[in-house]
């Protein structure tokens, strides 16, 4: 489904990426790993599309096509959702009404018609139930006045109305307490099928205890040093990042 | 991706202006200029009794007398008060019977407007007062309301058939010596709407008065005077609307509410004068008096507008709270795209005792847009536990338009409570970002975003119009992103 070729961007002309190659097959989670500063949101934000990234060099193909064409509103209505690490707040416009826009965007999209009013609650309430989110937060303003914890869970709530091909989460364990996090976890799980993709970025391994990868990979200065099954999780949150820069060191 | 921004603030201000066709109506009207002798001829046309002629006489004497104010933040060019046509009118029949005697050209206009003057076709609830240029070209319903005592028709008509209401209210809440616009216009105003609630009764639905200026050169300048009488209410609105031309053209207006014992009156304006070109070419020069008297105790007035046209506004729809426990409210969404300006808020008069006010001021402001909140609360000293609340927020779509406020607040009441808030916000990148990542176009985003910021203000309208509302502020910032 995406498939990252020799991947080179930065920002402000700062090299951050250095050759990415990453493939992710339909029903696959894989998670990306590394320190701080590594560049994970940095892929994160390429594969969204935000134009202060700039892509040097390497291709994407999303489903056979060129991703890095897409505009980031035609890379949604693909199917490519990202979980925001750092969700933004927009006063006024309500949750109720921000996700009839996007829903009804995805749908014409595929050529149907908008959902009516009661459908559309419908879906909210099905959604909200299945993720276990305070009701009481779809009548409030996109994010406004959410609690940390609230965000993150809102990210998942979205994703669960979009049903996304390919959800990229980043850093969406950053900040939550055990409870948030199981409950985001859980949400992450559930809408798990064998058509859909996710890349989970994080920079601990408590989130994959809930999640289980299929692949692991680490990221460290802007390239994939190391890929592994999902013991490669728990060797990282014994030893530290520190035995992998040394590895890395000791290549070069 | 400093460019792409400036390509979408760009595409965003580029919306064009729906209404700006020109009607190819026979018209007549009078040569260009102001004097004794035009007013005299103004009055002469509308064969007006004598009274009404000294009125206009002594406020042209006045007139005279004053210069143009010159404190708003706004940049006026000169305007060569010879050069402008002040009296206009569709020729028609002397009186118009039925519908058919109308203008075919002129019922297009308004159908294209959405102002059907078919009764049957029009939206359910709501009666219209049409007026182009100088007069009034229809009143719907106006049967249906007689049956409730309800008078609604067009300002030469009250004259004619309601005399010593015209004469008991007519400037009183707006002296002819108020300014310099409300002067020029009590000398040459040429109609607008007329409405009388009597005791007691709750008009069964809208009024509202469509204002369109069709003939170039013309100024505009109507007068609206509208009386809830004891225990009465109406909700009331108005609309406007004129071609684009390369010249400005002058609109100087004036309302006046009057609100007895336990009376209220709604008061809901959506302002969508021809703006001018991206350049600032052309648009209309719109120099408003609008006033309001809760002259009874428990009275209420609200005014809400939806301010997105005109190249300059000038405008402070206040009330004067003299009856106790009386209430006044100011609800305002004001949009400035390209190289639009204004000045507005309102003035909250606190007379009365347990007086209350509350203020709401929404500037929106894009392009190069420059938008100025102006609002004084003034509490007299018998006014006792008055209340104010005043919140003034500005919203920037990119980084070349202004936003600016200038709250007066005067207290001469120890017990009396005013707030004030105000806050500035752009609509960020960020923001935007997020909608497109949910698949929302940065257009769509953009809307959704200046909604609901809006959204305060637009849920005080009537429900019909609040849908024209929402669009009008759509296509008023279409292309404006930041």
């Amino acid at each position: 489904m995406l498939s990252i070729k020799n991947l080179k961007a930065g920002i402000d002309g700062k090299t951050i990426l250095k050759g990415i190659s990453l493939e992710v097959k339909a029903g696959e989670i894989h998670a990306i790993m590394g320190p701080n500063g590594s560049g994970k949101s940095t892929l994160a934000a390429v594969l969204a599309g935000r134009e202060f990234v700039e892509v040097t060099e390497g291709t994407v193909t999303y489903f056979g096509k060129n991703l890095l064409e897409m505009s980031p509103e035609d890379r949604s209505k693909e199917g490519i959702f990202l979980g925001f690490q750092y969700p933004i707040e927009i006063p006024g416009v309500s949750m109720v009404n921000f996700m009839k826009a996007a829903v009804n965007e995805h749908r014409k999209h595929k050529g149907l018609d908008p959902l009516s009013a009661s459908d559309f609650l419908r879906l909210m309430r099905e959604k909200k139930e299945l993720v276990e989110i305070d009701s009481k937060l779809a009548n409030r303003s996109v994010n406004e006045g959410f609690s940390g914890g609230e965000k993150k869970k809102n990210e998942i709530f979205q994703m669960a109305m979009l049903e996304p091909k390919l959800s990229i989460l980043d850093e969406t364990d950053s900040g939550l307490d055990i409870d948030a996090l199981r409950i985001v976890a859980n949400g992450v799980n559930k809408l798990k099928r064998p058509d859909n993709s996710a890349i989970v970025i994080t920079h601990y391994q408590r989130l994959l205890d809930y999640i289980v990868p299929d692949v692991v990979h680490v990221l460290y200065d802007g390239r994939i040093v190391k890929t592994a099954g999902k013991e490669l999780a728990f060797e990282l949150e014994e030893k530290g990042y520190d035995w992998i820069k040394k590895e890395v060191e000791n290549q070069n | 991706m400093e460019k792409d921004q400036d390509k979408i603030i760009k595409d965003v201000t580029t919306g064009e202006y729906k209404y700006g066709f020109y009607s190819d109506i026979e018209t007549e009207k009078i040569p260009k200029g102001l004097s004794e002798d035009v007013v005299r001829l103004i009055s002469k046309k509308k064969n007006e009794p004598e009274w009404l002629l000294e009125f206009r006489l002594k406020s042209y004497r006045q007139w005279l007398t004053m210069k143009m104010p010159a404190w708003a933040n706004l940049k006026i060019p000169v305007i060569n008060y010879q050069d402008i046509i002040f009296y206009a009118a569709p020729k028609q029949k002397p009186s118009i019977e039925s519908l058919d005697d109308i203008d075919p050209e002129l019922k297009r206009t308004f159908d294209k407007l959405g102002i059907p003057l078919e009764e049957q076709k029009h939206l359910s609830g709501v009666a219209v007062d049409a007026v182009m240029d100088s007069v009034s070209v229809k009143t719907t319903f106006k049967e249906t309301l007689a049956e409730l005592g309800i008078i609604f028709c067009s300002f030469s008509e009250a004259v004619k058939e309601y005399p010593d209401l015209v004469k008991r209210y007519m400037g009183t809440v707006v002296p002819y010596t108020d300014n310099f616009f409300a002067s020029l216009n009590s000398a040459v105003f040429s109609d607008g709407s007329f409405c009388y609630i009597p005791k007691g009764v709750r008009c069964p639905m809208e009024l509202s008065t469509y204002f369109r200026i069709n003939s170039a050169n013309t100024g505009q300048f109507e007068r609206t005077l509208l009386v809830a009488d004891e225990e009465a209410y109406v909700s009331y609105l108005e609309g406007c609307t004129a071609p684009m031309r390369d010249e400005n053209q002058l609109h100087a207006a004036i309302v006046e509410i009057i609100a007895e014992k336990n009376a209220e009156v709604k008061y809901s304006t959506v302002q969508n004068w021809y703006p001018g070109d991206k350049e600032g070419k052309g648009g209309i020069f719109n120099f408003v008096t609008k006033r309001g008297l809760c002259r009874g105790e428990n009275s209420k007035i609200s005014w809400t507008q939806i301010e997105t046209g005109s190249a300059i506004t000038w405008k402070y729809p206040s009330c004067i709270l003299r009856g106790d426990n009386s209430t006044g409210e100011f609800y305002s969404v004001a949009v400035t795209n390209n190289h639009q300006q204004a000045d507005t808020g309102t003035k909250m008069t606190h007379i009365g005792k347990n007086t209350k006010s509350t203020i709401v001021s929404k500037g929106i402001s894009a392009g190069f847009g420059q938008n100025s909140y102006r609002g004084l609360v003034k509490v007299l000293r018998n006014a006792s536990n008055a209340r104010n609340f005043s919140q003034c927020d500005s919203l920037l779509l990119g980084d070349k338009c202004g936003a600016h406020t200038f709250p007066y607040i005067e207290v001469d009441n120890q017990t009396s409570v005013v707030e004030h808030e105000a806050t500035t916000s752009k609509i960020g990148e960020d923001q935007i970002f997020y909608c497109n990542q949910r698949g929302i176009s940065t257009e769509d985003a953009i809307a959704l975003i200046v909604n609901g910021y809006a959204r305060e203000v637009i849920n005080k309208l009537p429900m019909e119009f609040a849908v024209e509302a929402q669009k009008l502020l759509q296509i008023s910032l279409e292309g404006s992103v930041g």
